[in-house]
């Protein structure tokens, strides 16, 4: 009859409106700065950089290699390289970054610096709140502000961050074999990866 | 005592007028009145957005708006002042006079029409003879403003939705008109306080209202549905329609005359709601002989707010019509069905009281009803349109 599927679908709203008072798992809606839901661990917006131990400075795993810089899409990467050179994690001495700044702003998330750093320097991170009042220099961030440690990245990428610390570990293993090898005949250099040894990747011994 | 709480205002300004010397009373007494509908029908406006808002979010399992003021209900007061500091654009090659005249026009012809309503007992503006009429003489002219509106913005989207407007206005008018005559032939008055004490008898504790005759549940529902449409509500609001006119008659129109457009389309429903009360729902008579002890205005005003809640619920239930239904509708069913409930209503009158006229009447009424409908859902025009080339 006509008019059926008016009342039918009249009967459907009062439903949902009624049921929304009674059930709450009706209700979607997540009121955000007072109610946050679990953070998704695939989730990504803009890169930080890597540092194992407690000191963000010694620690960087950056060494300012500029690959990232030159294959950034959108250009919003600047890099510039030290005059010195300070010991990586594997005990070589690598030159650092003097200043690496991105400006996210710019920055379009996606996630190449990351594919093509052969440091696992530089990964994804999952922090969105970066409103700010001042535009440019706001979201123009520099080198201390990018750090951030292991453990922090083991806590937005958990699975990711394992798979890098076993690589990290395996290379260093071979390096170690490698030197062992290398200082056997020669042992006036077997001191030189000794300090290294204690700075294990992953930075679990600083941790 | 509830003497006095019925005829609270009534007496109110009573009070207020002998404070002044006797030939100002008339005239003071008007503006009083005046005064009266202006404050109140804009605040039940603010109360029925935030109603909408919140009731909408309801019906679509979401929460609505709860971040002004406790559970949200200052919303309206953070819009108000939102549309106030907003930027008020005139088009530059618009017709500024009659861009500047279209909202005034809309809210003052729908403020005209509240004159007439009875609102309580003895509360009424102006008792006049012909009520019903000067009400759809007032209800007609918004849509003098609504083309003003259209035609003086000099933008396709709002002639568009101002010709849409129109052509909706006048077909449903129709259809309201005829609805509402069913009542004038039954209480032999164009006066609306004399249609109201018409309803207002109770045999035992039901009252004698006209929606529970069958031709006043006929004339009712045709009214619900011309009234739907002469105030540009969904599902009738092509006229707005945000799809594909981005506002309609009022795309032109920002900061505070957009607050009267809108200002202006809720109180033409208040108005109209308010008629639909008066004519069928017994106006501010009690909906039991027992309750008659509760204030008449607070019967008027209940029956209003809760026909806008009808009027929320229907927006959140359906989908807007094409333009070919909504004048199909009009022209070849609603106008038959009224015309029907004409003859109906006669023969109600004219069978006297007793079994035959309810049976009569409710079985011609229901025949015509499922007959015409049937056949009108499988016509072309009507039914679920067949597309010849994107099959």
């Amino acid at each position: 009859m006509l008019g059926e599927g008016i009342l039918k679908g009249l009967a459907e709203t009062a439903k949902n409106f009624a049921g929304s008072f009674v059930s709450a798992d009706r209700l979607t809606t997540v009121e955000y700065p007072e109610q946050r839901i679990a953070p998704i661990e695939a989730t990504r917006d803009f890169p930080f950089l890597v540092y194992d131990g407690g000191d963000w400075e010694a620690g960087m795993r950056c060494v300012a290699c500029q690959i990232c810089e030159k294959e950034c899409p959108p250009k919003c990467i600047y890099i510039e390289k030290s005059k010195d050179k300070k010991p990586d994690a594997l005990g070589k001495p690598q030159f650092y970054p003097a200043k690496f700044d991105i400006d996210i702003s710019v920055c379009m998330s996606c996630q190449i610096c990351v594919e093509v750093c052969p440091f696992e320097a530089i990964k994804m991170d999952t922090e969105f709140e970066l409103s700010t009042t001042d535009r440019f220099g706001g979201l123009l961030l520099d080198r201390k502000r990018l750090a951030k440690s292991n453990e922090y990245y083991h806590k937005v990428h958990p699975t990711e961050a394992a798979e890098v610390d076993a690589r990290l570990a395996e290379e260093k293993a071979k390096a170690d074999a490698k030197a062992k090898a290398a200082a056997a005949p020669k042992p006036a250099t077997a001191a030189k990866p000794a300090p290294a040894a204690a700075k294990t990747p992953g930075g679990e011994t600083h941790a | 005592m509830i003497e006095n709480a019925d005829q609270i205002f009534v007496l109110l300004q009573a009070w207020l007028l002998s404070f002044l010397p006797a030939a100002w009373r008339p005239a003071a007494g008007v503006v009083l009145d005046v005064v009266a509908i202006i404050c109140v029908f804009p605040a039940l406006f603010a109360l029925t957005t935030v109603l909408e808002r919140k009731g909408l979010g309801r019906i679509q399992n979401r929460i609505g708006p709860n971040r002004v003021g406790p559970l949200g209900i200052l919303q309206p007061v953070a819009d108000g002042i939102k549309s106030l500091t907003k930027e008020d654009i005139v088009p530059l090659r618009a017709d500024a006079v009659l861009h500047f005249l279209a909202p005034l026009v809309l809210v003052v012809a729908v403020f005209m029409s509240f004159a007439v309503l009875p609102m309580g007992r003895n509360m009424v503006l102006v008792d006049m003879d012909a009520g019903l009429l000067f009400f759809f003489a007032m209800g007609a002219s918004t849509e003098l403003s609504v083309f003003m509106a259209g035609w003086s913005s000099r933008n396709k989207y709002s002639l568009l939705g101002a010709m849409r407007a129109v052509a909706q206005m006048i077909s449903y008018e129709v259809v309201l008109l005829m609805s509402s005559v069913s009542v004038v032939m039954i209480s032999g008055s164009l006066r609306l306080t004399r249609i109201v004490e018409e309803q207002n008898q109770y045999s035992g504790i039901f009252p004698h209202w006209y929606i529970f005759t069958p031709w006043g549940l006929a004339g009712f529902l045709m009214y619900v549905v011309a009234a739907t449409a002469e105030t540009n509500r969904s599902p009738f609001d092509l006229p707005e329609g945000e799809s594909e006119l981005v506002a309609g008659y009022f795309t032109e129109y920002s900061g505070f005359k957009f607050a009267l457009f809108f200002l202006g389309e809720y109180l033409g429903m208040f108005a109209i709601s308010g008629l639909g009360t008066t004519l069928f729902l017994g106006g501010w008579s009690a909906p039991f002989s027992f309750l008659g002890w509760v204030p008449s205005w607070i019967w008027f005003f209940g029956k209003l707010m809760l026909s806008m809640c009808v009027f929320i619920w229907m927006r959140g239930t359906l989908p807007r019509l094409r333009q070919d239904q909504l004048m199909n509708f009009a022209w070849k069913f609603v106008l038959p069905m009224t015309l029907v409930n004409l003859m109906v209503t006669a023969l109600w009158r004219f069978l006297g009281e007793g079994w035959e006229q309810w049976v009569f009447c409710t079985a011609i009424l229901v025949a015509v009803y499922v007959l015409m409908g049937r056949a009108e859902m499988r016509s072309e025009h009507f039914g679920p349109r067949r597309y010849r080339y994107a099959e």
